[in-house]
């Protein structure tokens, strides 16, 4: 037992001395966070549109008000022709135009139908749909509120929609489980699988496994550090996330950890298993990079969502153990998730664990011997 | 197993088709200085990793200190020291760390690993830089460390192999010095080296060629057998017959 002591003391001796990586381990969740919660959002801010209004009535005027005084737009310019809205498309100075008909409000007194087209700079797809969808929002609810007063007969369903659990959209609400899933996989598994490598790299590993400490020592001396900072890096995340961001969190914190401490283990675990498959520090660190980050960025739905891939990366995602861990998270912060709703990706994320680390194990030795 | 260090009897290792080491025997007494010679790739490495139970043995049999290398490692393991070719000390931490850290895995006591530092100190001559990082120190301190550091826990027997390698001979004179005091102290010295007058250091000289023990004797008696000045003579004279032999038989 001293002699494992020991190995622990100058494990964290060496991690304790490498002073740019333990910036880098100590800040890269701080500046994830930063990034994630700032630069990288869903939800648009401050749009520049222009209204291109061939009516100029009571009701284009009003529409227009409301785009204007929303948070989503900025009014930039009132154009007069279609010749314009191209010249400001090119200019950049606008991402979407909005058209009212000529005779606007006299069609739908008449009709109760009459036209509004919507032109957005697809050049960034993802903001383009979201302009468009923002904008019809608006003019649905001016339309349904003017409905309410003056019984214009509108044609069509319009549908109303609620946003459960996170009802302002907020990204930052889905980014931080999916990065506290990165970090642990680059802090866990990168870190360690580099760790072990370097002991092999530089021959101190040869002369490890002819002392008498036993191969598990190894590997859980080896481990532990990385489970320490692992889950102050979890915490780190969490404060940032509730007192910067206003993330809320209403499951039991108990439950979090427990199964933020599966997670844990098995990163540890793969760490442990690409290690005994690489020679040196650089394999190492690409094996983890592409086998394993990878995957927990683009395959566990923390970026892009499941369910709109395609059928095969959908079953690819089964076996990615961010894809559980997420859902895990993500139920117990936003939802409140207990156990008793948790059981099913809970056993999948154990079953996880409990084989990876039999297989690190059995690689490990079998490597040595 | 009495009175011997080493056993090894038909021991052989295979990666796949390639015999590395090929029914190789031989004895080491205990207290003596074992030189194991060949050129590189002749299976030196594959043999000490196998009597140091880094690797199994396909076959035959092997005795390390009186234990059996195929059930009884664990015991192997305490009463052996190894120093690799690669450099064994830990850059980032200080030479009195890494004492502490290596005496620490053999479970040394504090106030043993205590002494020991000093006596270290005293014997590599570090003075004040046994505060300082081994990273810091020049090559020729480092291997002595390294030397010192791999008899810490007194072994019955401590593999060096290739301890000597890139060190200038000032200090190769100085580290066999202290290969010779830890013999005197009693421990059995397995060395391997590709510099041939290391080898007249030795009690006695095996000569390793394609995973075979071709020579087996003290330096003398090496010469003397194949009429040769030294063991420089002896070695390229075993490695041409092997050519010799290839070229001529096939």
């Amino acid at each position: 037992m001293n002699t494992f002591k020991g190995f622990v003391v100058k494990e964290f001796r060496q991690i304790y001395r490498d002073k740019r990586t333990l910036t880098v381990l100590f800040g890269m969740p701080v500046i994830m966070m930063i990034l994630f919660g700032f630069a990288i959002r869903n939800e648009i801010t401050n749009a520049t549109i222009a209204v291109l209004d061939f009516s100029k009535d009571e009701i284009t005027r009003a529409i227009t008000h409301q785009l204007a005084m929303s948070n989503s737009f900025t009014l930039v310019a009132s154009l007069e022709n279609y010749h314009e809205v191209e010249q400001l498309f090119r200019a950049g100075k606008v991402r979407e135009v909005v058209v009212f008909e000529h005779d606007f409000a006299g069609k739908i007194m008449r009709n109760g139908i009459a036209d509004i087209q919507v032109i957005t700079d697809a050049t960034d797809p993802n903001l383009a749909g979201l302009m468009q969808h923002y904008t019809s929002r608006i003019i649905e609810d001016y339309i349904i509120s003017v409905n309410k007063h003056q019984q214009i007969p509108v044609t069509g369903v319009i549908p109303e929609i609620r946003m459960m659990y996170n009802p302002e959209l907020r990204s930052v609400n889905l980014f931080v489980p999916g990065l506290i899933a990165v970090i642990l996989m680059l802090v866990s598994a990168m870190m360690t699988s580099i760790s072990i490598t370097r002991e092999k790299e530089l021959g101190n590993m040869e002369i490890l496994l002819v002392s008498p400490l036993k191969p598990h020592h190894i590997i859980i001396g080896k481990v532990l550090p990385f489970l320490a900072l692992s889950i102050v890096n979890v915490i780190t995340i969490l404060v940032l996330a509730k007192f910067v961001f206003n993330v809320p969190f209403k499951g039991s914190y108990l439950l979090f950890f427990a199964e933020a401490s599966l997670f844990i283990l098995t990163a540890l675990a793969l760490g442990v298993f690409i290690s005994s498959a690489a020679n040196n520090q650089q394999t190492a660190m690409m094996i983890s990079l592409a086998g394993l980050l990878l995957p927990t960025v683009l395959l566990s739905g923390f970026i892009f969502p499941i369910a709109s891939m395609p059928e095969i990366l959908q079953w690819l995602s089964h076996i990615i153990p961010a894809k559980w861990f997420l859902i895990i998270v993500r139920s117990i912060m936003l939802k409140g998730g207990d156990v008793f709703m948790l059981w099913k990706e809970t056993l999948i994320l154990l079953a996880f664990t409990v084989g990876f680390i039999g297989l690190s194990m059995k690689k490990f030795n079998v490597r040595m011997g | 197993m009495p009175d011997k260090a080493i056993i090894a009897e038909n021991l052989t290792r295979k990666f796949g088709d390639f015999t590395a080491v090929d029914q190789v025997s031989f004895d080491v007494e205990k207290g003596e200085i074992f030189g194991f010679l060949g050129a590189n790739g002749a299976g030196k490495t594959t043999a000490i990793r196998i009597l140091t139970g880094l690797l199994a043995p396909t076959s035959g049999k092997a005795f390390v200190a009186g234990l059996n290398v195929y059930t009884e490692m664990e015991k192997i393991k305490k009463s052996i020291g190894y120093m690799s070719q690669k450099f064994s000390l830990y850059d980032d931490l200080t030479v009195r760390e890494n004492i502490r850290f290596y005496g620490g895995i053999y479970g040394l006591p504090r106030s043993i690993l205590k002494q020991k530092t000093d006596e270290i100190i005293e014997i590599v001559g570090l003075g004040d830089a046994v505060n300082k990082r081994v990273a810091s120190l020049p090559l020729g301190w480092k291997q002595k460390l390294a030397f010192s550091v791999s008899i810490l826990h007194n072994p019955d027997i401590v593999f060096l192999d290739e301890p000597t390698s890139g060190v200038d001979p000032i200090t190769r004179r100085q580290f066999w010095e202290m290969i010779y005091e830890a013999s005197e102290n009693g421990i059995t010295i397995f060395v391997t080296t590709h510099y041939l007058d290391e080898a007249e250091y030795c009690d006695r000289v095996s000569i390793m060629v394609d995973g075979r023990i071709d020579a087996l004797d003290t330096p003398a008696g090496l010469k003397k057998t194949f009429n040769a000045d030294s063991i420089e003579e002896v070695f390229i004279r075993l490695a041409r017959k092997e050519v010799w032999d290839e070229r001529y038989q096939s």
